[in-house]
C-alpha cells in the first residue's frame, strides 16, 4: 500500500535528521515587497524551533528519497540497512515547503537524496524542486541543496542559481576514514567539486568592470560535515582537516557531527552514546579559528594526544598553557590580544575597545558587559586590578575545572 | 526645585517623548526635576493618582534657554530602546540625553551604568523582535465565499505575546515575507494587518483567537522525527525557546513524550541484533563485482597518462592539494612549455596556467604572435603546494623531493608528446629538465640544444611569469617583463620555421 504524505513524511525528514547543518543565514537580504510573492531572507538567519536534541529548526530538512546505491557504514540510508525506504516526487516537496512556509514554521528548504540510479538523475530532481520553488511559485525563502559529486556541470550551475547555500559532505576527517567506511566515495572527487564551486561562487560576487553582476551562483557559499567519533581521527586529525576546507574551498562553515547510533546500525560501528561534549569543544575550537585569529595548530599543540581538553573550553585551555603572554592590560592590549582573554568575547571586546578611548577600562566595569569577572581576573589587568601571582598558581587550572563528581555506584 | 510631572500613553515609544524630552532639554531642566508617569498605571509615592497633563504646559509655560542637538547614534541608540516596557525607560532615556550634553561620547561607553541599561533594553527589544519572527504561527481561515472572482488572496490569522512595543518596528518584516497573502497577527498590545497594499495598525488589545487550520499534525509528524534521540539536551532547547513561549506553540506538546522516550529508543537501536542486508543492497553490491574497465595503458596515450598521474601518491602532497594538474595541449605539439606547480586557482580548477601567473604568460604569447592552443602546457609538479595562513593558501616552491617525485610523470610526457623545443619557466622547471648543475641568473633567456641527431631537442630557459608578478612594476619588472617577451618571440620563430 502506498504510504501517506504524512508516514513519508516522517521517514525522510528522520532519515535526514544526521545532517547537523541548519543555517538560513549568509545568504543576503531580499525580500517578496516587489515582486509580490512569497518569502524573504534577513541575512542572518531565523530558528523557529528547537527540539529537545537542543538543535534548532530553522529550514524543511528532507530526502527527496532515502533510497541510496551508497554503503556507507555510519549513514541510517545505506543500501545495507533495513530501514523503511520511501520518496517524495518534487510537487510535494514543493508543496510541503510552502504550506510550511506560509504559516511561519520554516525559513526554507534544506535538500538532499539518497543516491538513485545515477548522480546526474538524483541532482536533476533536486534542482526541479529548487527551480519550481522560484520560478513557478515566486519563492523568495532560503534553499539550501545538496551537491552530488559527480554530477554534471550544468546541473551545478542550475543549482548554484537557484539555491542560496550548496554543501557536499567530506563526512570523514581523513582520506582513509573515507575509504574504510564509505567505500563508494571518492575524497578526490569530493575536493574537485568543492574546488569547482569555490570557483563558481567566487566567480558570482565579482562585478565586471562596467560594474554589471555576475550570474548568482550560491549566494550563501558552501559548507561541509564532518562525523567525529565514527572513526579513529583524532581533533587534531579534524581541525587540520578544517583548516584545509576553510582555506582551500572558502567554506562558510564545517558541521561536526557526533556520531549517534542509528537503527539497524552497521556492525563495523559501535553503538555508544554520541561524544556530545567532543563535538562541543570542536564547535568552540572552530569559532575560535573563525572570530578570535586563533590557528587550528594553537589550540592543540599543548596537547600530547591530540585530542582537546573535555573539561575546559579551547581558549581556557590554550591561555593556561600561554600564561607568559598574561596578564593583559585592558586598557593598552590589542584587540587580537585581548581576544585572546579567556572569558571575553568578540562584543565585549569591541564594547572594551570603543569605551576606552574615552574612559579607563576597570575591572568592575566589565560585570556590565555580561563577562564573568571570575573567569577573565587571572588574565587581565586594569587600575585598581593586578591578578599578581594569581596567574601563576600552579592549581589554576583547578579553580575552573568543573567540581570532581562523585560516581554513582549502580 | 521645580518639579514637573510628565505623563506618557504605557504604550509610548520614542516620538511622544522626544516632544518633551525636548522641551526639559531646552529648558536646562534637570532629570532630578522631572517625573516621568505612565498614564492610568502609575501611582506617587503616597499612592494616589496625581493629575495627569499639567506638566508639560507648565514646562512649556517656562521660557526656552538654550538649543539642544543630539548625535545620530545618541538617537539610534534612544530609539532602539523606547519601545521596551520598563516604565523607568523614559526617565533613563532623559538622563542619558541629558548627560550627552556634557559628554557626546557617552553612548559609546557601554561600561557606564545609564549606557549600559539602554543597550540591555535594546538587546532585550532586539530579541523580542526575533523571537516573533520565530514564533509566529499562522493558520488559515476560510476566505468567504463571493459569486464570480476568482484568485482569491489566501487569509491567515496569528496569535503572539510580544515582552514589548515592537509591533511597528517588526510589522515591516511580516508584510515582506508574506506578501501574496492577507494575514492578521493578533497581540495583548495590539494588532497589525496586511491586506497586500496596506500595513495597518491597531493599539487595541486583542483576545486569544481559537486557531486551527487542521495543518498543525503535518507539522508535529515533522518536529517529532526530526528529533534525535541519542542527543537528548533539554538545557539547550530551553535556553533558545523559553518556556513562556511554549504555550502558542503547538510542537511544545510533545516534547515530554519525546524526551521519556528517548532513552528506550536509544536502548532498542543498541539492542538490535544485526539483520540480513535487504535484497537490493545485494544485487548492486554483486553488479560491482564486475570486472572494472581495463585500465589505459599509460606509454600510449595522454589520456592514460593524466589518469595515472591523477591517482599518483608519490609524495605527500596529494593529501592537502585538490587534484593533480596534468598537462594540456596537442598530443603532437613542437613546442613544450614546462612551469612550477599548479598554483591556488589551478589547484581548483584542476587546469594549467589559468591563474594570474597564467594568464601574464597567455597575454605575453598574444602579444608575441603565438597561438597558445599549439603548445602542450605542463608544470614539474602536478600537485599544488602550499602553505595555510589563516583561510588562505599561501603558495612554496616544491623541494627537491617533490621535484624528483614528479619526475617520472615530466619525462612520460615528453615522451609521448616529443616536442622539438621545451621552455622551461622558471628554477623549478629547469631543475626538473636540466638537473641541478644550471643557476637560473645564468641561463634566464638563453636557448641551447640537448641530444643529436633524430633526438636533438632546442631547449629555452625563461622566467616564471609569477616571478614577474612578484617583481612589481619598477625598473627591474619592467626590463625583466621586456626580456621575458623578447623570449617570446623565439617561440613564434620557431613554430614559423618549417620542419624543424
Amino acid at each position: 500500500m502506498k504510504k501517506s504524505l504524512s508516514q513519508r513524511l516522517a521517514i525522510l525528514s528522520d532519515a535526514a535528521k544526521y545532517d547537523a547543518s541548519c543555517a538560513s543565514s549568509g545568504s543576503g537580504r531580499r525580500d517578496s515587497a516587489k515582486s509580490g510573492g512569497l518569502g524573504s531572507t534577513t541575512g542572518n538567519g531565523i530558528c523557529h524551533a528547537y527540539t529537545p536534541d537542543g538543535r534548532c529548526v530553522s529550514l524543511l530538512k528532507i530526502l527527496l528519497t532515502n533510497f541510496c546505491v551508497y554503503d556507507c557504514a555510519y549513514c541510517i540510508n545505506r543500501s545495507s540497512s533495513n530501514v523503511e525506504r520511501a520518496r517524495f516526487t518534487p510537487e510535494e516537496v514543493v508543496w510541503l515547503t510552502l504550506e510550511f512556509y506560509r504559516r511561519n514554521c520554516i525559513e526554507g528548504l534544506f535538500l538532499s537524496s539518497g543516491i538513485i540510479r545515477s548522480s546526474d538523475h538524483t541532482m536533476e530532481q533536486l534542482v526541479q524542486v529548487a527551480r519550481d520553488l522560484r520560478l513557478k511559485h515566486g519563492f523568495r525563502g532560503y534553499i539550501h541543496l545538496k551537491t552530488i559529486p559527480d554530477a554534471s556541470p550544468r546541473l551545478l550551475e542550475e543549482a548554484g542559481r537557484y539555491a542560496d547555500r550548496l554543501s557536499i559532505n567530506v563526512e570523514m576527517p581523513t582520506v582513509a576514514g573515507l575509504e574504510q567506511y564509505a567505500p563508494q566515495k571518492k575524497a578526490g572527487g569530493i575536493r574537485q567539486a568543492m574546488g569547482e564551486m569555490r570557483l563558481k561562487i567566487d566567480a558570482g560576487k565579482e562585478r565586471s568592470h562596467t560594474g554589471r553582476r555576475a550570474e548568482r551562483f550560491s549566494p550563501g557559499g558552501q559548507s561541509t560535515q564532518m562525523i567525529v567519533g565514527a572513526d579513529a581521527a583524532s581533533d587534531q586529525d579534524i581541525l587540520a582537516s578544517s583548516a584545509n576546507l576553510y582555506g582551500s574551498y572558502g567554506l562558510r562553515r564545517v558541521y561536526y557531527s557526533a556520531f549517534s547510533p542509528i537503527p539497524d546500525a552497521s556492525a563495523l560501528l559501535p553503538a555508544k552514546s554520541p561524544p556530545l561534549q567532543r563535538e562541543h569543544r570542536l564547535y568552540q575550537a572552530d569559532w575560535l579559528f573563525r572570530f578570535y585569529g586563533f590557528a587550528f595548530g594553537e589550540l592543540t599543540a599543548g596537547r600530547a594526544d591530540g585530542m582537546l581538553d573535555l573539561e575546559l573550553d579551547p581558549k581556557l585551555a590554550w591561555a593556561l598553557d600561554n600564561r607568559a603572554l598574561f596578564p593583559v592590560d585592558l586598557n593598552r592590549a590589542s584587540k587580537e590580544m585581548l581576544l585572546r582573554v579567556p572569558g571575553l568575547g568578540v562584543k565585549a571586546v569591541a564594547a572594551i575597545l570603543r569605551a576606552r578611548r574615552h574612559q579607563a577600562v576597570r575591572l568592575e566595569d566589565l560585570a556590565r558587559l555580561n563577562v564573568s569577572i571570575r573567569k577573565v581576573r587571572p588574565f587581565v589587568q586594569t587600575p585598581g586590578w593586578s591578578p599578581a601571582r594569581l596567574t601563576d598558581r600552579h592549581d589554576l587550572r583547578s579553580l575552573f575545572s568543573p567540581a570532581p563528581q562523585q560516581m554513582s555506584l549502580l | 526645585m521645580t518639579r514637573y510631572v510628565l505623563t506618557l500613553e504605557d504604550n509610548a515609544d520614542f516620538e511622544p517623548w522626544r516632544e518633551m524630552a525636548r522641551a526639559a532639554l531646552q529648558r536646562a531642566v534637570l532629570p532630578e526635576a522631572l517625573d516621568w508617569r505612565i498614564r492610568g498605571g502609575e501611582t506617587d509615592l503616597f499612592g494616589q493618582i496625581t493629575d495627569n497633563g499639567d506638566g508639560l504646559e507648565a514646562l512649556t509655560a517656562v521660557p526656552v534657554v538654550k538649543t539642544v542637538t543630539l548625535r545620530a547614534s545618541c538617537l539610534a541608540l534612544l530609539r532602539d530602546m523606547l519601545c521596551h516596557s520598563d516604565p523607568a525607560r523614559f526617565a533613563l532615556a532623559y538622563r542619558i540625553a541629558w548627560r550627552v550634553q556634557g559628554n557626546p561620547h557617552l553612548p559609546e561607553v557601554a561600561t557606564d551604568a545609564d549606557i549600559a541599561r539602554a543597550r540591555q533594553m535594546v538587546r532585550q527589544n532586539r530579541q523580542d523582535c526575533h523571537k516573533m519572527m520565530a514564533f509566529v504561527r499562522f493558520r488559515e481561515q476560510p476566505v468567504p465565499q463571493r459569486e464570480g472572482q476568482g484568485g482569491e488572496r489566501r487569509r491567515f490569522l496569528a496569535w503572539f505575546e510580544p515582552q514589548h512595543h515592537i509591533l511597528e518596528r517588526i510589522a515591516p518584516f511580516f508584510a515582506k515575507r508574506f506578501t501574496d497573502m492577507d494575514w492578521i497577527i493578533l497581540t495583548p498590545r495590539g494588532s497589525i494587518c496586511w491586506d497586500g497594499k496596506d500595513l495597518a495598525y491597531s493599539s487595541e488589545p486583542c483576545e486569544q483567537p481559537e486557531l486551527d487550520d487542521g495543518f498543525g499534525e503535518l507539522w508535529d509528524t515533522y518536529y517529532a522525527s526530526t528529533f534525535n534521540p541519542a542527543r537528548v539536551r533539554t538545557k539547550a532547547m530551553r535556553r533558545e525557546m523559553p518556556g513562556r513561549y511554549w504555550k502558542n506553540l503547538p510542537e511544545t506538546r510533545l516534547i515530554p513524550q519525546l524526551v521519556a522516550g528517548a532513552e528506550v529508543r536509544v536502548r532498542t537501536m543498541a539492542e538490535q541484533e544485526l539483520q540480513p542486508a535487504p535484497a537490493f543492497h545485494e544485487r548492486l553490491r554483486s553488479r560491482e563485482q564486475l570486472p572494472a574497465e581495463p585500465m589505459l595503458d599509460t606509454t600510449e596515450t595522454l589520456e592514460g597518462l593524466a589518469a595515472q598521474i591523477r591517482t599518483c601518491t608519490a609524495c605527500p602532497l596529494h593529501c592537502s592539494a585538490t587534484q593533480a594538474v596534468v598537462g594540456e595541449g596537442p598530443a603532437d605539439a613542437r613546442i613544450m612549455v614546462v612551469g612550477e606547480q599548479p598554483g591556488d586557482q589551478e589547484d581548483l580548477a584542476g587546469r594549467p596556467f589559468v591563474g594570474p601567473a597564467g594568464q601574464l604568460l597567455h597575454k605575453a604569447l598574444g602579444e608575441a604572435g603565438v597561438d597558445r592552443g599549439a603548445l602542450y602546457l605542463t608544470n614539474a609538479v602536478k600537485h599544488f603546494r602550499f602553505r595555510l595562513q589563516g583561510r588562505r593558501r599561501i603558495h612554496q616552491s616544491p623541494d627537491v623531493g617533490h621535484v624528483a617525485a614528479c619526475r617520472p610523470w615530466l619525462e612520460q610526457e615528453i615522451a609521448l608528446v616529443r616536442p622539438k623545443l621545451i621552455v622551461s619557466l622558471g628554477a623549478t622547471a629547469l631543475r626538473a629538465l636540466d638537473g641541478p648543475g644550471m643557476a637560473m641568473a645564468d641561463v634566464r633567456g638563453t636557448s641551447w640544444t640537448v641530444g643529436t641527431g633524430e633526438n636533438a631537442v632546442r631547449r629555452l630557459a625563461l622566467a616564471h611569469p609569477s616571478w614577474l608578478l612578484r617583481l612589481g612594476e619598477g625598473a627591474q619588472g619592467n626590463a625583466e617583463r621586456r626580456n621575458f617577451s623578447k623570449g617570446l618571440t623565439r617561440l613564434r620563430e620557431f613554430l614559423d620555421q618549417p620542419g624543424t
